[in-house]
């Protein structure tokens, strides 16, 4: 006689060390395969979008601050630009450059946490440990232009909230030195480690057409060996005066696609901001850096969908403006929400302990996938 | 690469009525009014076609457009009697990089709309989400459940105070016995 068996259903979370947060994983498992997995979200549901709404434009900026609360410079860029499509302005030149430094040691830095933080997931709390020691320098950098180590408030409609420190040119040239060769040792420490490699490659693997068709962007995407990047693709701000590459998933330790993959491009990824940090860094016009501000911010009716290269992706602002001083509908379109979508696909078939390695590969923060 | 003028074209050649009209005075990609029972096939044909080729769903936005009557029920709230709820969907061409606006509007009363996400697979959690936080209905979607509120917050709560981003809502006293102004 046959043994009848079924799946076992298995909770993930909410309070769960490798969720990033408070995240519930619905995993449907046969032994230790996964069959099925159903995310859960909403634990850190705030309906910043209604509360966008009661807000005026300007004041929206530090709740955009929470959504993405790893890269906050990135997301008040975001807001600023898509209002200021709405407004029709232009910001400073100084303006430009400080929002595009910024928004790239934002990006190391937020790059080091995941890839810190995948490495300690799957048992490698050492590199996590050296990388918010490199984080720290950041943090620091940004803290003495603006007050703040997480939540800024730094780039506002049509400016910024502070001009830069008078030390900050200097500081942040020692820091692109400093932190060149802890590339080098990070790559030895754990990307080339065989423990690290071996739970890692050809786990989790995401094809280009799957990885479009989810919608997914930033490394996600690119780990799966497709060239898009918005900051190319789509420029904003001044990027396109700067020269710098797209690194892609090659598939050097296994499948294109993979775990390893799009760990990998994250490191190379914060290479080239810092290509863009040096190329930017002596150039900074003067000027004043609030002279675009406007007093009262009232844009014309019309609906604006603005996005821009976020470390963890594509991050989008649509807006409606009635023409009232309140936004009529802020939507944020939030990498980390689009980019879980594809969880499901990608731990079909894999092991329970993968699912970890594979959560931690796509990065997510619950602040901005619940908003 | 194709204008949005153009796209409009080749649309309304394709599906005459369904597609209702454009909308150029928008600062990014003008809008492309869609009749809400059409979109999917509209969005197929966007995907497939050689020349447009839209393989990727940036966006989709549920709104309360909130141009209907404002009323007052029995217990005081205003409310909002007719109108429209709309969705707006921004696509984009990875392959030949252009992008283009829908929208579709809907009643507010029975906001039904297609449902795109065996099109797009990115559709599938911004639809939960627009029906979550507004109430619109998408035909055919595979799991439409409430994807950020809490899945039992009907059970709790009053008419008024199902759907968050309408403009009429009004926040229920308790959930599950919590208070929930705060």
């Amino acid at each position: 006689m046959a043994l009848k068996t079924e799946h076992m259903v298995l909770n993930m979370g909410p309070q769960h060390p490798s969720t990033h947060g408070v995240l519930r994983l619905e995993l449907e498992i046969e032994g230790e395969l996964v069959k099925k997995v159903t995310p859960h979200l909403g634990y850190l549901h705030r309906c910043f979008e209604k509360h966008a709404e009661a807000m005026q434009y300007n004041q929206v900026v530090p709740y955009t601050d929470r959504l993405d609360y790893l890269a906050a410079i990135g997301n008040n860029f975001g807001y600023a630009l898509a209002v200021e499509k709405l407004l029709g302005i232009e910001v400073p030149e100084r303006v430009e450059y400080i929002r595009v430094i910024m928004a790239e040691l934002q990006r190391i830095a937020s790059h080091l946490v995941a890839i810190g933080s995948n490495g300690a997931d799957i048992g490698a709390l050492t590199p996590f440990l050296y990388l918010f020691r490199d984080r720290e320098h950041i943090l620091s950098i940004i803290e003495e232009t603006c007050g703040a180590r997480m939540l800024y408030n730094y780039i506002w409609i049509g400016g910024l909230s502070h001009d830069i420190h008078p030390d900050f040119v200097r500081k942040t040239k020692e820091f692109c030195n400093y932190f060149k060769p802890t590339i080098v040792e990070l790559d030895n420490l754990l990307s080339y480690n065989k423990i690290f490699i071996e739970r890692t490659a050809n786990i989790g693997v995401l094809p280009v057409d799957t990885a479009i068709n989810f919608g997914s962007s930033g490394p996600t995407l690119r780990g799966s060996g497709i060239k898009f990047d918005l900051r190319r693709d789509d420029p904003y701000s001044i990027y396109d005066r700067f020269d710098f590459e797209i690194p892609v998933g090659k598939g050097l330790m296994g499948i294109v696609g993979d775990c390893w993959d799009r760990y990998y491009v994250r490191i190379r990824e914060m290479e080239q901001s810092l290509r863009i940090i040096e190329q930017a860094i002596d150039h900074i016009p003067e000027g004043d850096v609030q002279s675009a501000i406007p007093k009262r911010i009232k844009p014309p009716k019309g609906t604006v969908y603005k996005r821009v290269e976020n470390p963890r992706g594509e991050l989008g602002y649509f807006i409606i403006s009635d023409g009232t001083v309140n936004p009529f509908r802020v939507k944020v379109r939030a990498p980390s929400f689009v980019n879980l979508e594809v969880l499901g696909e990608l731990c079909k078939g894999y092991l329970v302990a993968d699912v970890i390695a594979i959560l931690g590969s796509i990065d997510i923060v619950l602040g901005e996938v619940d908003r | 690469m194709k204008s949005a003028e153009e796209i409009f074209q080749i649309l309304k050649i394709e599906f005459g009525n369904s597609i209702l009209g454009l909308d150029k005075d928008t600062p990014t990609e003008p809008i492309i009014s869609v009749d809400p029972l059409q979109i999917h096939r509209v969005s197929k044909f966007l995907r497939d076609n050689p020349d447009l080729q839209f393989d990727s769903l940036m966006c989709l936005s549920g709104v309360d457009d909130a141009n209907g009557n404002k009323v007052k029920n029995a217990d005081g709230d205003e409310l909002i009697e007719g109108g429209t709820l709309s969705v707006y969907y921004n696509l984009h061409s990875v392959s030949l990089k252009h992008k283009i606006s829908l929208k579709v509007s809907t009643s507010r009363t029975e906001p039904k709309v297609e449902s795109v996400e065996n099109i797009w697979k990115s559709a599938n959690w911004h639809e939960r989400e627009a029906f979550d936080l507004l109430g619109i209905f998408f035909l055919n979607h595979p799991d439409l459940r409430r994807i950020l509120m809490p899945y039992d917050w009907d059970e709790f709560t009053t008419e008024v105070s199902r759907h968050p981003l309408k403009k009429d809502y009004k926040n229920p006293e308790f959930y599950q016995g919590m208070k929930v102004p705060y």
